[in-house]
């Protein structure tokens, strides 16, 4: 007789249910600008503990509100799980109110992770627009954890205005580190700004990589992610050492639902992190 | 497994089937007529079924016809198809209760006290499931039991679903099983299978045994091995059903054709004419999306997700913060005809349609999936394929 | 006179220009430097140099009156700064100004312009490369105002 096949050879009744959300405490709440915010998470339980790569997601559970798609944006050695938010849709902004104590669900972590293994050996290069920083973080963690293990490692980072700046603390002190080249960019000035204006884009050709030996991660909106892309190949970098994390709709996170559906790619567990080459066609078919 | 030799059962003997798994506990669910249509609910005995009752089926028409026969599987299929049991229209994934600051989270299977996807079904047997509706259950098993992360729903009910097939020896103009490879008679993943044969002296059912269960169910039932003239023709009643098909899908070299067709014209024109209504999508045995739906009640202490049918017909199907990834309608319907016959390849290694023909029945403008893909082909290959060798050859000259 | 030719043939900018050409270009250039906060040019002026940054950073500024200097693009190590000195009649558009300590070769407009006029193969060329800085520049200004990261309601 035909039946659905077995989980590691598992029966269905021990199968962990993947759209059940384990509980979380808020540690600590961190405002980052006017919009956005990180909160740190602690497990309830230790069985409910988990483990993570640099780019996957989290899908959080706000009581009675509804869960949404999370970027992680701490460290992968660290204990606790750090999300940094931009209150846009509703269960954001009621998640930009909940406090130290307040509990969540979460589910995860799902899906493809920056290529860090594979940047091992090569200059690295992360372009980061806007809320993209954040899921880049853990990658700038893990390779200033091993430095010596990469070469050249430049954080390019373009946002919408000063004000929008993420993590200036860190900025800072990256930008102080001998082994790492920062460029900070914004769309729009107020009177006064010192720094960069101009797209994220102009930075690719200022900074000091060896195109032929760089791995490049990309994170942003769609079209900054596509025009950072063909500047980076325009500096020689192929399309095979490109990659990008891609934002659909995704309500279970686990292929199942059919929201993030991106030609015949699903974002959830195919991605969100996609080599360049692979879906290079499918970014300029509108409406894909 | 199967048995080799057909068995033959008498008209009575459903009646006998249905009893007995009623007695093993089984909802049985088979077809039956509601309102104009026959639609599946659970049935007790043969005289739920569509006795005497056929279908007419056309682009938007669907009608009931009465035959001076007492047929049970004169029919095709209607509105209704078994994803409705297996992946539930609406589905409590887990409950949330909230005390004191202390929130409880669980999905009522084993370990949890808290209602969810877990809450007790009883079984199901599937009575009457059409070849083409079995091909739609094997490909929602690899998709909710075939990845990394299975639907612990669709696993817990779909290991214990008998399956009772029934294969067609009528076809509705709508049919197009044949030409997907998905019928008309039923190949494997059934309990047993039926074949009705109705002559002018004899009403009796050809029996191909699947499992050891089913044949175990026939153990208390009368029956015998089938004759050689019973099962011929048997056979050439579901053999004749095949050639009534009037309608077809190309399927040879599909998703090539329609990778390369994102800008086609015909997406526009049938764009036109297409309402978003998202029916198709609704009565597509395969189609699987759905969507999750967060409540809390008015005290503020419990919360539910459900999950609910979605469709890529629908605006906030794609939506991501500020809009749409698919807002035009040619958009969506690219994108749901595409998934069907091309990417569901990529993804589950079948074509995404079984030939059923319910989209083309329930399209409320009559659109027909078979025709708006032949269009495309039809260009596309005289366009491309032809041209592109052209090209090379003078290239090389 | 030597090194400033070699710093020109050096710089993308000059990539692959003939000799003779880099020789009446360099005949045109000069070391210049400003201080921290100096204008380089300023919005209606008279546009008769453009810049090859060496060292710092400058900012294209524009002045409203209700909101003081605004940035709209900074300009570093290697860009080219100004074209209006091409193209009649020949003023600045923008206040250019160093926002650290710069250093830049000037290129001679005026000197380049005659020149432009009497040779033009050389004009072209220099065309050619000017283009490809506005086509550029245009992009991301065009990048810039689609506002990406800002969100939509």
């Amino acid at each position: 007789m035909v039946s659905a096949p077995d989980v590691h050879g598992k029966s269905a009744d021990s199968v962990v249910n993947p759209m059940l959300p384990a509980l979380y405490t808020i540690q600590r709440v961190k405002r980052e600008t006017d919009d956005t915010f990180t909160l740190e998470l602690v497990p309830e339980s230790d069985r409910h503990k988990i483990s993570f790569l640099p780019g996957q997601f989290i899908m959080v559970y706000v009581f009675g509100v509804g869960e949404v798609p999370l970027s992680i944006s701490g460290d992968a050695a660290g204990t606790v799980l750090v999300h940094t938010i931009r209150a846009v849709g509703i269960v954001t902004r009621v998640m930009s109110r909940l406090r130290r104590g307040d509990k969540v669900g979460i589910r995860g972590p799902f899906g493809t992770a920056w290529p860090v293994q594979e940047a091992q050996g090569h200059d690295v290069v992360l372009i980061a627009g806007g809320i993209g920083l954040p899921p880049l973080r853990p990658v700038l963690y893990h390779v200033l954890s091993r430095r010596e293990e990469f070469g050249k490692v430049v954080l390019l980072y373009g946002t919408r205005t000063p004000s929008d700046i993420l993590f200036r603390d860190e900025l800072e002190q990256w930008r102080a580190r001998f082994d790492l080249e920062v460029h900070v960019t914004v769309d729009r000035a107020q009177s006064g700004w010192r720094g960069n204006v101009g797209v994220v884009t102009t930075l690719i050709h200022k900074s000091s990589f060896d195109p032929q030996k760089t791995i490049a991660m990309v994170c942003g909106p769609e079209a900054m992610m596509r025009f950072s892309a063909l500047e980076l190949q325009r500096r020689g970098v192929s399309t095979n050492s490109i990659y990008l994390s891609m934002e659909r709709n995704m309500k279970c996170a686990i292929g199942l639902c059919g929201h993030c559906q991106f030609g015949p790619l699903f974002v959830c567990k195919d991605g969100p992190v996609f080599r360049y080459s692979h879906i290079k066609d499918l970014l300029v078919k509108w409406e894909i | 497994m199967s048995t080799t030799t057909p068995l033959r059962i008498e008209l009575s003997a459903i009646d006998g089937i249905i009893s007995s798994l009623r007695q093993q506990h089984y909802t049985v669910v088979g077809p039956t007529v509601r309102g104009a249509s026959i639609v599946l609910d659970e049935i007790s005995s043969t005289s739920d079924l569509p006795v005497g009752w056929m279908c007419e089926q056309a682009p938007a028409r669907y009608r009931l016809i009465k035959l001076p026969v007492d047929s049970l599987f004169a029919h095709t299929v209607g509105p209704h198809s078994w994803k409705q049991y297996l992946f539930p229209p609406i589905l409590r994934l887990f409950s949330a209760n909230r005390n004191d600051g202390e929130i409880r989270i669980g999905d009522g299977l084993p370990g949890s006290d808290v209602p969810g996807a877990g809450d007790a079904v009883r079984p199901y047997a599937f009575l009457g499931v059409r070849s083409c509706d079995l091909h739609a259950i094997l490909i929602q098993d690899k998709i909710f039991g075939g990845g990394p992360y299975q639907d612990a729903y669709y696993r817990r009910v779909r290991e214990q679903t008998w399956i009772i097939a029934v294969n067609c020896t009528l076809a509705s103009a709508t049919c197009f099983c044949a030409s997907t490879k998905t019928g008309p008679k039923a190949s494997s993943g059934y309990d047993l299978a039926l074949t009705e044969v109705i002559t002018e002296q004899d009403h009796y059912f050809i029996v191909e045994v699947g499992t050891e269960r089913g044949l175990k169910l026939l153990e208390g039932l009368n029956h015998r091995p089938a004759n050689e003239s019973e099962t011929a023709r048997a056979a050439e009643l579901v053999e004749g059903t095949a050639s009534q098909m009037a309608r077809s899908l190309e399927t040879e070299n599909i998703r090539e054709v329609l990778y390369q067709s994102a800008d086609h014209t015909r997406w526009e024109a049938v764009a036109k004419r297409c309402l978003t209504c998202a029916n198709c999508t609704m009565v597509c045995p395969t189609c699987f999306c759905a969507t999750v739906e967060d409540t809390v009640d008015l005290t503020g202490m419990r919360a539910e997700r459900l999950r609910k049918w979605d469709s890529c017909f629908n605006m906030d199907f794609s939506y991501i913060h500020g809009g749409s990834v698919r807002s035009s309608v040619k958009a969506r319907y690219r994108h749901w005809l595409t998934h069907k016959l091309a990417s569901w390849i990529d993804q589950f290694g079948t074509l995404g349609c079984v030939g059923c023909g319910r989209c083309i029945t329930w399209c409320p403008v009559g659109i027909d999936i078979t025709e708006e893909y032949r269009a495309i082909r039809d260009t596309t290959l005289t366009n491309l394929v032809p041209s592109s060798t052209e090209e090379v050859e003078n290239g090389n000259a | 006179m030597e090194t400033l030719e070699r710093i020109l043939a050096e710089h993308p900018f000059f990539k692959d220009l003939s000799d003779p050409y880099l020789k009446l270009v360099t005949g045109c250039a000069s070391n210049v430097r400003f201080e921290p906060d100096k204008f380089i040019f300023r919005e209606g002026e008279e546009a008769d140099q453009f810049y090859l940054i060496r060292q710092g950073r400058v900012a294209l500024q524009v002045f409203l009156p209700d909101r003081g200097s605004i940035t709209v693009e900074t300009l570093e190590e290697g860009d080219i700064l100004g074209w209006s000195w091409l193209i009649p009649p020949y003023h600045w558009h923008f206040d250019a100004r160093a926002l650290e300590l710069t250093r830049a070769i000037a290129l001679d407009g005026r000197c380049l312009r005659n020149k432009c006029e009497e040779d033009r193969s050389l004009g072209y060329e220099l065309l050619k490369r000017f283009a490809h800085i506005m086509e550029d520049r245009l992009s991301s200004t065009r990048l810039q105002l689609l506002d990406l990261y800002g969100v939509r309601s």
